[in-house]
């Protein structure tokens, strides 16, 4: 049955035009300059690179680009090296955020009604402090004479300082602290859904509980596993300022690789280049991803 | 990018707002690396002029050099380090020449340092000496004395001969995260000319470099300063101007650290920062009042007092603080200055991209 026709259409193309005009502008302009930056040559002055469209009397006379950029990404395996460190890094963080999560999530949606709000709340409550005071305070805490370290030291655990500050470990640390409230959030929300008839009957039928867990709720759960799990991915394959503050400058994730051409050379154009090719490369698992989501996305109905 | 659409926003905001150029806001923007000023100084230069002060600080000379590179940054008054950056900058036509007339104070400027600067400024059009400190290391007494007794302190083998500084692996050690200052430190520690600057000479030090990593706690330019101060590292490559604020800190600190702060014997590279006033700098007018201001003998010894960085106005010598005019890192004698070597010039582009991919590669390499 169509609800409205004629007025009713304007009214959806009004609402659609918001989030379409928003990413038009702040996502497709943005990566139209970064496309064409990545296209034009480098050269010493303001801005640093030269211009593509070559204007003279208002009449365009001719255009210069070039795909030079993109050969010298390739020259060695560094780029494509960070690639992989940085979808690794962001895959095992994505594994690290759901093995923690997932029991949270389950626990939360079992919990009394009248506790999961408060429960919910402090989920969300770290997000009341910057994420960057956040980070600086596990630099304290995970430093050699740290509150970890002193707090094992006393307990008599260890008996030299564990180094963690300036390693993987603590980058890892680092971004898992950082997204669990992106996995947790989701999983919730499809988990509280689920019927609990649904384990009784299992129950009945003479399912054990894990057996329960492993055929009714994890499959009936999965949408909200791939949810969760793009929510971390993202934006952990581009995360640059926890490896910065917590690693000790060996993690060469992408975002790190683009500063350094970007700054050291001054090679705005190679620096697009890759930002270009990062975007492309990266696409790739994401469309996995969302393939997942969209095939599982019927059964949860 | 976003930087783009800013200009073109201020472009087009500059088009409406058709003023008179004498009518300037009493307002300098003024952009300084972090640390690097004294706490009365802004607040004098505003009692004394009237002219409000926006501060605003950076880390590295690349944030500088992106921000000047996109234009239209918005800023009056920067601090680049003379060579690469300043003078690379001076080529690429992001600076307006300064008016000397309204420069008094820059007369009382250091002949020497001037000729110096001169070699990447002709005519000194651009920019005056703000501070200059030698690129050294700094070391934790106690530490360094127990992980070697014998440690070679007052050579960049601390930092460079594997068989030093595997000792320090325990205790940590922090190399500057760029190549502009690594790269020519370990070419002085090899003896090499740190001027020379080609795919070989960058692949002799990166192949020097390289098996080193492992022994870096972390490649970082700012984080030593804290970190020194505290003990959590014992040994950092670092600007001798922070290393002495690290130095104070750590003697203040509850656990106090002695550290002491060496330029090797080999010679290192000092660093010169200049002031500049960027191309479309909003407030010209401010900032060359500004910049006449720091030249003031009174004001620059009161922030070399505080930052424990030299200046180049000799007569602010007798108005600095006795223990920071006879420290021989902050103002070394004639025999350690004949070792200290000027930062080499921008080196072509094909240079500058070798070499910041070589860094990538290195600062990966801990394994």
């Amino acid at each position: 049955m169509r609800v409205g026709g004629w007025r009713g259409g304007v009214g959806r193309a009004l609402v659609l035009a918001v989030p379409y005009a928003w990413l038009v502008l702040f996502f497709l302009v943005p990566l139209l300059i970064v496309g064409k930056i990545s296209l034009s040559e480098m050269r010493a002055g303001v801005p640093p690179y030269e211009p593509i469209l070559d204007f003279a009397d208002g009449a365009l006379v001719g255009v210069r680009a070039t795909l030079e950029n993109f050969a010298l990404l390739f020259e060695d395996d560094l780029y494509v090296g960070a690639y992989f460190q940085s979808v690794g890094i962001a895959l095992v963080s994505t594994l690290l955020c759901l093995l923690i999560g997932y029991p949270m999530a389950l626990g939360i949606a079992r919990a009394r009604p009248d506790r999961r709000g408060p429960l919910l709340l402090l989920i969300i409550l770290p997000f009341w402090t910057s994420f960057l005071i956040r980070v600086y305070a596990w630099m304290g805490i995970l430093k050699d004479e740290g509150l970890l370290n002193g707090a094992l030291l006393w307990a008599g655990v260890i008996s030299e300082p564990l180094v963690i500050l300036n390693t993987d470990a603590a980058v890892y640390i680092g971004i898992v602290y950082s997204y669990l409230p992106f996995m947790v959030l989701p999983l919730y929300a499809t988990l509280e859904k689920l019927d609990p008839s649904l384990l009784e009957a299992a129950a009945d039928l003479g399912a054990r509980p894990w057996r329960a867990f492993l055929s009714v709720t994890l499959p009936l759960s999965l949408p909200g596993v791939v949810a969760g799990s793009m929510l971390v991915f993202v934006p952990a394959v581009g995360e640059y300022v926890i490896p910065d503050l917590l690693g000790g400058g060996d993690t060469q994730m992408l975002g790190k690789a683009l500063w350094d051409v970007f700054a050291f050379s001054r090679d705005w154009p190679t620096a697009a280049a890759l930002a270009v090719s990062m975007l492309a490369a990266l696409a790739l698992p994401i469309a996995v991803f969302n393939r997942l989501q969209a095939r599982l996305e019927p059964e949860e109905k | 990018m976003l930087a783009r659409l800013t200009r073109l926003a201020a472009a087009a905001l500059a088009g409406l707002a058709v003023l008179p150029a004498h009518a300037e806001d009493k307002v300098v923007n003024v952009y300084n690396w972090s640390d690097y000023i004294a706490k009365d100084t802004l607040e004098t230069f505003t009692r004394e002029t009237g002219i409000k002060v926006k501060y605003d600080t950076y880390a590295d000379n690349e944030i500088l050099d992106t921000k000047l590179s996109a234009g239209k940054s918005g800023y009056d008054v920067v601090f680049p380090s003379a060579s690469p950056f300043f003078a690379a900058q001076v080529k690429a036509g992001m600076y307006q020449p300064l008016d000397v007339a309204r420069l008094p104070n820059a007369a009382g400027l250091d002949k020497g340092v001037m000729a110096n600067l001169a070699k990447v400024d002709p005519g000194n059009r651009f920019g005056v000496p703000y501070m200059m400190a030698a690129t050294g290391f700094a070391y934790n007494v106690d530490k360094i004395g127990k992980a070697m007794p014998d440690a070679p302190v007052d050579s960049w083998a601390m930092l460079f001969d594997p068989a030093v500084v595997s000792r320090f692996k325990g205790c940590g050690v922090s190399l500057l995260d760029t190549p502009t200052e690594a790269v020519p430190a370990m070419q002085i520690y090899r003896g090499k000319d740190p001027q020379v600057q080609n795919a070989d000479s960058l692949a002799a030090a990166m192949e020097a470099l390289t098996p080193l990593r492992p022994n870096y706690r972390y490649v970082n330019s700012e984080r030593y300063r804290a970190d020194l101060a505290n003990g959590d590292i014992c040994l950092a490559h670092g600007y001798v101007g922070d290393l002495v604020q690290s130095r104070s800190r750590a003697a203040e600190a509850k656990k106090k650290q002695d550290i002491a702060i060496v330029i090797p014997k080999e010679g290192a590279l000092v660093n010169i920062d200049v002031m500049a006033i960027p191309a479309d700098a909003p407030h010209p007018e401010a900032a060359h009042a500004f910049i006449n201001f720091i030249l003031r003998p009174d004001v620059i010894a009161g922030i070399t007092n505080e930052v424990g960085y030299a200046n180049a106005v000799p007569a602010a010598m007798d108005k600095t603080d006795p223990a920071i005019a006879k420290d021989p890192v902050i103002f070394p004698p004639a025999a350690v200055q004949a070792k200290l070597h000027t930062p080499p010039p921008p080196a072509g582009r094909d240079y500058d991209r070798a070499r910041s991919r070589a860094w990538s590669k290195f600062r990966a390499a801990k394994k």
